[in-house]
């Protein structure tokens, strides 16, 4: 079912993530991020820490859990408002394009439970699992999405050698496939004791910081 | 959220009924280069028909929400009819290959202030080739002026040859840039064969009528159809 | 990675233990009918049985601990209504032990309706070589009122002068309010957690810690390297920052108040 995974994770895919920069824009506007190699550990920092707990929340839609409770560990795992907001809104608009793509009474469902937007994650792994796809595909797509956005972001606020950031996400993807695994397996054991207390958790200082201060600027080039 | 007509005449999805069973809003988008006069234009129309229309605003900015403030700071509209999507350096993208954030402002500003009889979305200053997808408006209108140079219809581009009304601007301008008239509109008329294309100067009190015009002429062509 | 924290633990460890409650035959004074100290843990009473301000009770560290395999817990208990001030008298530092492997660390906080628990240790440092596991649950009733301090300084002077890098810090903090899951957050910093010097984590910085304030006053910080988040919850706002160094992470922290 390779297919469908690839379309849900092409960045072309219309569900608003082109408007995103995942913290990169505040990174670079401080001066932390400024050359491939600073891309490449903010890449893998981000993967590492909200990639991993919003592939692990994808996981576990995909593998069933019930997304009310996926709803309240998102939350829980957000503590920044500002990112709450943008995971939200992005759940929304990737909802739209899911309900199109692979018609499921689950994702109606889901539509009018949160009008104002289910989590990005638990919206991706929903509409994984619409398209038969495992839970490991909709691992994999998040933390995929967690270093493509960023990535393309910076090519554009940067001027990257385009070429070099794509060099940094192929030296990214056996990371991407072992944040993905890890990811899998605690979805698993969440499922099967249906508690979200497995689902990973991890999170960076600094990304709350750079959502935050971001939000608050008036002159900004992404949404988030 | 919306009922889903199956295709229009191109074969593409249309939303055109909302879930309370009343026809939506007619959208029609503007675009056009940086400086043409978009919000311009916007500002204009808003004052032209927000006696006889309920209307609303959405603004593409490119890296502000600068457009948003300036229809905010001459009131054109109250603010909640107004809002600004952000569009991560890519103004295009935003209204024709990923549009999920203009349609979900378009139908908050529905339910929010609701109902509407037109909501005008503005694009973030682009390049000629910026147009506006048909799953997000129903007719676009490309702005382009004539300090621009008069070699822009000629030119040609999706957005010169394609849009629904090409708006030529600032004839004002026309003697100081040395630009001729005559010579765009028989561009405009090779480029665009029947669709229309109108000049004007919004600096004029009533410029923005012949616009204002052919809005309410597919206002009333969409409440027809 | 969420590995760091599915390393199985050594056998659950008697934890120190502090109960608060209500004095049953005087309103308003809250007694400590459980202070015992377990472990390398000692528990000194500093403030209890008076008519005004809270009990207060001091940890103190009788021995050098953690090393790597320790497993240390506490476990605090604030009874409906009662008020309760927990300090420490020195830092935390985290050593590597005599055989390679993490040291745990637990905490149960739990805060009763109409309850308040001020929970306000000194920093955890985390020396060369050694890597703690920190685990904080904290349940509060609906109208529990807190106060929580955390600190996490990356090695001392020393061990980046001597050995370049400092120990690892992972922890977890969870946090119900009313049942309802409001705050779910793991940091994995120091040597071995991927990307936790670059640019998104902590960028150079050398010390995190935020505050979380539950029914309290609160104030937004002034500085870019703090922020304050509202939780989901009640009335629940998370302080967090990152600074150079401890002294600075303690001025973004109670600074503002």
């Amino acid at each position: 079912m390779s297919g469908a995974l690839l379309l849900l994770a092409d960045g072309r895919f219309p569900a608003g993530g082109h408007a995103h920069s995942g913290g990169a824009e505040a990174a670079v506007k401080a001066g932390l991020v400024h050359d491939a190699d600073g891309l490449a550990a903010f890449l893998t920092g981000r993967l590492h820490t909200t990639g991993l707990t919003a592939a692990g929340l994808a996981a576990a839609a995909a593998g069933g859990f019930d997304p009310a409770g996926l709803d309240e560990a998102a939350d829980a795992r957000t503590p920044s408002p500002a990112l709450r907001a943008t995971s939200r809104r992005l759940g929304r608009q990737l909802l739209r394009a899911a309900r199109v793509c692979w018609p499921d009474p689950v994702l109606d469902g889901l539509a009018a439970a949160y009008p104002g937007g289910a989590h990005q994650s638990v919206v991706l792994g929903l509409a994984a699992r619409a398209a038969a796809l495992a839970p490991a595909d909709a691992a994999l797509a998040a933390a995929h999405e967690s270093v493509n956005g960023p990535a393309t972001a910076c090519t554009r606020l940067l001027g990257l050698d385009p070429y070099q950031v794509v060099a940094v996400l192929a030296r990214l993807a056996p990371e991407l496939d072992l944040v993905a695994e890890a990811a899998t397996r605690a979805a698993a054991e969440a499922v099967r004791r249906q508690d979200a207390q497995p689902l990973p958790a991890a999170s960076a200082p600094l990304l709350d910081l750079f959502a935050e201060r971001h939000n608050a600027w008036k002159v900004r080039l992404f949404a988030s | 959220m919306h009922r889903d007509h199956p295709t229009d005449e191109f074969g593409t999805p249309r939303v055109t009924v909302l879930s309370s069973g009343r026809r939506r809003a007619l959208r029609i988008g503007l675009g056009g280069p940086v400086g043409s006069g978009k919000t311009a234009t916007v500002a204009a129309l808003c004052r032209a028909l927000r006696a006889e229309l309920s209307l609303a605003v959405v603004t593409n900015d490119i890296y502000t929400t600068e457009d948003a403030e300036f229809l905010l700071r001459h009131a054109v509209l109250p603010p909640e009819r107004i809002t600004a999507v952000e569009t991560g350096c890519c103004p295009h993208t935003a209204i024709r290959d990923d549009i999920s954030a203009n349609l979900e402002a378009v139908e908050d500003l529905e339910a929010a202030v609701g109902p509407l009889d037109l909501v005008l979305l503005e694009s973030g200053g682009d390049n000629l080739t910026a147009t506006f997808s048909r799953g997000l408006v129903d007719a676009q209108i490309f702005v382009i002026d004539v300090a621009g140079g008069d070699k822009i219809p000629r030119k040609g581009g999706p957005g010169v040859s394609g849009s629904d009304l090409l708006v030529i601007n600032k004839t004002d301008l026309a003697p100081l840039v040395g630009a001729d008239l005559a010579v765009m509109a028989r561009d405009a008329k090779a480029q665009r064969g029947e669709l229309p294309t109108l000049f004007c100067s919004l600096v004029d009190p009533d410029g923005v009528a012949p616009i204002a015009g052919w809005v309410r002429e597919r206002l009333a062509r969409w409440r027809a159809h | 990675m969420a590995g760091a924290l599915t390393v199985p633990a050594p056998p659950a460890a008697p934890a120190a233990r502090i109960v608060a409650a209500l004095d049953g035959r005087e309103d308003q004074i809250t007694v400590l009918p459980v202070l015992s100290g377990a472990g390398p843990l000692a528990l000194r009473r500093l403030r209890a049985g008076q008519r005004t301000g809270p009990a207060e009770v001091a940890l103190v560290g009788a021995m050098a601990a953690p090393l790597g395999g320790d497993r240390i817990a506490v476990s605090v208990r604030v009874e409906a209504g009662a008020r309760l001030r927990v300090t420490s008298v020195a830092a935390t530092v985290s050593l590597p032990g005599p055989q390679p492997g993490p040291a745990w660390y637990d905490v149960e906080l739990a805060v009763a309706a109409g309850a308040v628990l001020e929970w306000l240790p000194e920093p955890v440092v985390a020396a060369a070589g050694s890597h703690l596991l920190l685990t904080t649950r904290i349940t509060l009733d609906a109208g529990a009122r807190l106060r929580y301090r955390e600190e996490q300084i990356l090695g001392r002077r020393h061990d980046w002068t001597v050995h370049g890098v400092p120990g690892r810090l992972t922890s977890r903090l969870t946090v119900r309010q009313a049942g309802r899951l409001i705050l779910d957050q793991q940091t994995d910093l120091g040597p071995g957690a991927p990307g936790w010097d670059g640019p998104a984590v902590l960028a150079g910085h050398r010390a995190a810690g935020q505050l979380l304030t539950v029914g309290l006053p609160c104030t937004a910080p002034s500085e870019e390297c703090a922020a304050l988040l509202a939780l989901p919850g009640t009335d629940a706002h998370l302080l967090v920052a990152v600074a150079p160094d401890g002294l600075a992470l303690r001025r973004l922290l109670t600074g503002p108040l």
